[in-house]
């Protein structure tokens, strides 16, 4: 009973979302205030009926109804509440209906807070957020319906993939989400932007807060996701190049360029047409990440809905959508004038340069995930790129970016002057160069790379914060003076400090952990020990154990250094009989100036087990730099211009004539 | 009109008209993709001469594979989907079955670490740096194994990563079928 409610909820939001996407437009273009007044209620209802649904699917794999054919397929009495929740999620349909939901969140929030917008670009942009939801409830209702009964019900169900099962991936999808879902905002506004023909600095001041938000979850969002393959995939790497992870990596890149080019819409009236393309094209590769991984277009290790009917609606979806959005550009684009006019070294060309470098880097990616697929496509055969590649192209691309986004936050909007900018960054351009040479000379001179990486890393972080400090006046004004700017200094100028500092750290972990990783494989019996990197590790022994839904083996070593016990480190071996399969988990001491990583293997026939012992130098460096980034893009988030929302010019729009009729609630 | 504007929709059309023959060749009706034919199939293998990864001394050669049926494996360590097939390769080295590994692009400390950590079920590796092997022997994408006979002919070809599913029903008959 309650699986139909959430089915006919589903059914009721697409025709929420029917309203949404018509009655706004046709009354934006016709000036008429009570069709575009409907936009409000609308989203509402939108956002209730999916809320309900949701919660109708939470509901049955909390109680574990077997009778619904997803939880049959994807859970287990036995397995623990956080993973009946998170199984929600860890499907395709339950999925889907989370990445519709997150929709219907946002646009609940831009009809609930978009007050002070035009009234017909409000209307106009809840009317383009509307078609793109439309689209989605119609992929779930005719696609992948998660309240499918199965008929018997299984008495029990068949469990979730073991390797899901981990709280850092419980929690990846909503976030991945949040940002994939979020940039549905920037492109709802570019659309909206292109039908009125208009993009002014007041628009860019709307987009940012929403890019910004989508772009710190994502970040996030990418980040847990890596933190988990490094941990729970038991091989010490974080990245691998690996399709599914490209696809919400391009959005992302996409999404960084569009976040910087927004500021020069909104600071000078320049590259709107740009930007304008940005916003749509990033959002394109968000739903392209869901084609990719939902489709089987790629086969990758965790694509876990490999269907082509579904890929068959989701690329309708991206034709009708993205398509119509580019067709809209096509014809509408070339009117927005641009204003500002700048010189090369400026502000506004290091962000052009930003742009350059993210969007290049954002092909290089997509080129290098899908190459294989054209060439298969014009029957070229199969081919695969794997990380040798994406080493070689994207890495380089991505280098200027370091050096020059320190520079280009200290340089003057219009035209800067290099020199001066430098002089500004002596002391960071001393430290870096101090770093370089002290690392060259530690490692005899062969890992120029590694000396170079660390090099840039101090550039990065210690520019950041000269920015900083020489807004901020310290040591050369009063503790009082200076106070006062640190209050008085916008959130975004200490978003874009710690943004740039996180990338830093970022990249010293990346550096450390791939130049002086020490890893250590033998057989061990109790007793033995082995030594890594400077510790002492002592197996202890193994021994079996019983978890809700497992059996595991459990192995104990001690980290010493010298004498004095470092930690003692309990990796397992799991085995999970409802799903048969397997999962290590590792054991992780970090220090944070480094990881000892240790895995428990196979035992062999004498008795002797095989054990992994990584020693990973920085390697917590690569999640903090990220969660650091995120944080700058949350500072940044609260600043007070964009609490304050609109500026005075538009308020006084001579559109408010038109004003939204109040919506009884 | 300025081409600027009309490039995006241009080169959107392309890649969407891509993707729908991808789709339409891979839709019901249409060519399954794990079952192309390998033009090698039912000849004699390719000539080849493969040097052992730098710190082993095997190496892999045309005459190495004669004489009794065998699994050849083209596995890198940069490559999930290797990883993914790795315990059932070991499970069939285990069963007594002869494996050899091509290891392709790899460098052979990785390539040394991937087999240290996950096993080595391979009785003789070699390494094609070059990548210039793998395409004398047709290679697609990465994982992809070949059957070969005794008598040195190469008799079935598996495109990507050898699932319990793939190994039960295909890959473990095949074996037994050409080692009688």
């Amino acid at each position: 009973m309650i699986a139909e409610i959430g089915h006919f909820a589903i059914t009721l939001a697409l025709i929420m979302a029917l309203v949404q996407g018509i009655a706004p437009l046709v009354g934006a273009a016709r000036d008429n205030a009570a069709w575009m007044g409907l936009a409000k209620p609308a989203a509402r209802g939108q956002f209730l009926f999916t809320a309900l649904a949701f919660a109708c699917l939470t509901q049955a794999f909390v109680t574990s109804d077997f009778s619904v054919a997803i939880v049959a397929a994807n859970s287990h009495t036995l397995k623990p509440m956080l993973y009946k929740v998170s199984g929600v999620w860890g499907n395709h349909e339950g999925s889907m209906l989370m990445w519709v939901l997150i929709l219907t969140i946002f646009g609940l929030m831009v009809a609930e807070f978009g007050r002070n917008l035009p009234p017909s670009l409000h209307a106009r942009v809840l009317g383009v957020h509307g078609l793109i939801a439309v689209g989605f409830f119609a992929f779930i209702l005719f696609t992948s319906n998660p309240f499918e009964r199965l008929d018997p019900a299984l008495l029990q169900g068949q469990g979730l993939n073991p390797l899901l099962q981990d709280p850092g991936l419980a929690f990846h999808p909503p976030f991945l989400y949040l940002g994939y879902v979020g940039f549905s905002m920037a492109f709802s506004f570019a659309v909206a932007a292109l039908i009125e023909g208009r993009v002014d600095p007041a628009w860019a001041r709307w987009v940012r807060p929403w890019t910004l938000a989508a772009w710190c979850a994502l970040t996030v969002g990418i980040a847990l996701g890596s933190w988990w393959a490094y941990y729970e995939l038991g091989w010490g790497g974080w990245w691998f190049w690996d399709p599914v992870e490209n696809a919400s990596f391009m959005p992302w890149l996409a999404g960084t360029a569009l976040l910087h080019s927004s500021i020069v819409v909104e600071k000078r009236d320049a590259l709107k047409s740009w930007t304008v393309l940005l916003a749509i094209l990033t959002f394109a590769l968000s739903i392209l990440g869901t084609f990719l991984v939902r489709s089987g277009v790629l086969t990758s290790v965790h694509a876990f809905a490999t269907d082509p009917s579904r890929g068959v609606f989701i690329l309708g979806l991206l034709v009708v959508i993205v398509g119509g959005a580019l067709t809209l550009y096509m014809i509408r684009a070339p009117q927005l004038k641009g204003g500002g006019l700048f010189s090369p070294i400026s502000r506004e060309g290091a962000l052009v340069l930003n742009n350059l470098v993210l969007a290049t880097a954002t092909a290089v990616v997509f080129l290098g995930t899908l190459y294989p697929l054209a060439l298969d496509a014009v029957g070229g055969g199969k081919v695969s790129v794997g990380a040798p590649f994406f080493a070689s192209t994207f890495v380089p691309i991505m280098s200027p970016i370091l050096i020059a986004c320190v520079i280009g936050p200290t340089l003057g909007w219009k035209r800067g002057d290099l020199g001066t900018a430098l002089k500004r960054l002596r002391l960071a351009l001393l430290v870096a160069v101090v770093v370089l040479l002290a690392v060259w000379y530690m490692a005899a001179g062969n890992q120029v790379l590694s000396a170079l990486g660390l090099g840039v890393a101090a550039w990065l972080i210690v520019g950041a914060f000269i920015d900083l400090a020489g807004r901020l006046g310290v040591f050369r004004v009063s503790l009082v003076e200076s106070w006062r700017r640190t209050v008085n200094l916008p959130r975004s100028a200490w978003g874009t400090a710690f943004a740039h500092a996180g990338l830093g750290i970022f990249v010293a972990g990346v550096t450390a952990s791939s130049s002086w990783q020490t890893e250590s494989v033998q057989l061990m019996r109790a007793g033995d020990s082995v030594p890594l990197a400077g510790y002492t590790v002592t197996f202890e022994g193994a021994k079996d154990l019983k978890g809700p839904n497992y059996n595991a083996v459990r192995g104990g070593f001690t980290v010493r250094r010298g004498d004095r016990v470092i930690a003692r480190l309990k990796p397992e071996k799991r085995f999970y009989p409802a799903e048969q399969s397997q999962t290590t988990e590792a054991a992780i001491h970090t220090t944070w100036m480094a990881d000892i990583y240790t895995v428990l293997g196979d035992r062999d026939e004498s008795g002797a087990w095989t054990t992994r012992f990584y020693h990973n130098p920085l390697v917590p460096w690569i999640w903090a730099g990220v969660m650091v980034m995120a944080l700058g893009g949350g500072i940044s988030l609260t600043d007070r211009r964009l609490r304050i929302g609109a500026p005075r010019r538009a308020r006084d729009n001579p559109s408010r004539a038109a004003s939204p009729v109040p919506t009884g609630s | 009109m300025r081409l600027s504007f009309i490039l995006p929709i241009g080169i959107f059309a392309i890649l969407a008209a891509l993707f729908g023959i991808y789709l339409y060749q891979i839709g019901p009706g249409g060519k399954d993709i794990k079952q192309i034919p390998s033009v090698l199939i039912d000849k004699e293998l390719p000539e080849f001469e493969l040097p052992p990864i730098e710190g082993r001394g095997d190496g892999l050669n045309t005459s190495d594979l004669k004489g009794r049926a065998a699994l050849v494996n083209v596995f890198a360590s940069w490559c999930p989907p290797c990883r993914t097939e790795h315990p059932g390769l070991m499970q069939l080295a285990k069963e007594g079955f002869a494996l050899y590994g091509i290891n392709y692009k790899d460098k052979p400390k990785d390539a040394m670490g991937f087999l240290a950590r996950l096993g080595d079920p391979f009785k003789r590796i070699g390494a094609d740096a070059n990548g210039r092997a793998a395409i004398e022997w047709g290679v697609y994408g990465y994982p992809e194994s070949f059957i070969i006979d005794r008598t040195g002919r190469i008799r079935y070809k598996h495109i990507g990563p050898i699932m319990p599913r793939d190994l039960e029903m295909t890959i473990r008959p095949l074996l037994e079928k050409f080692s009688k």
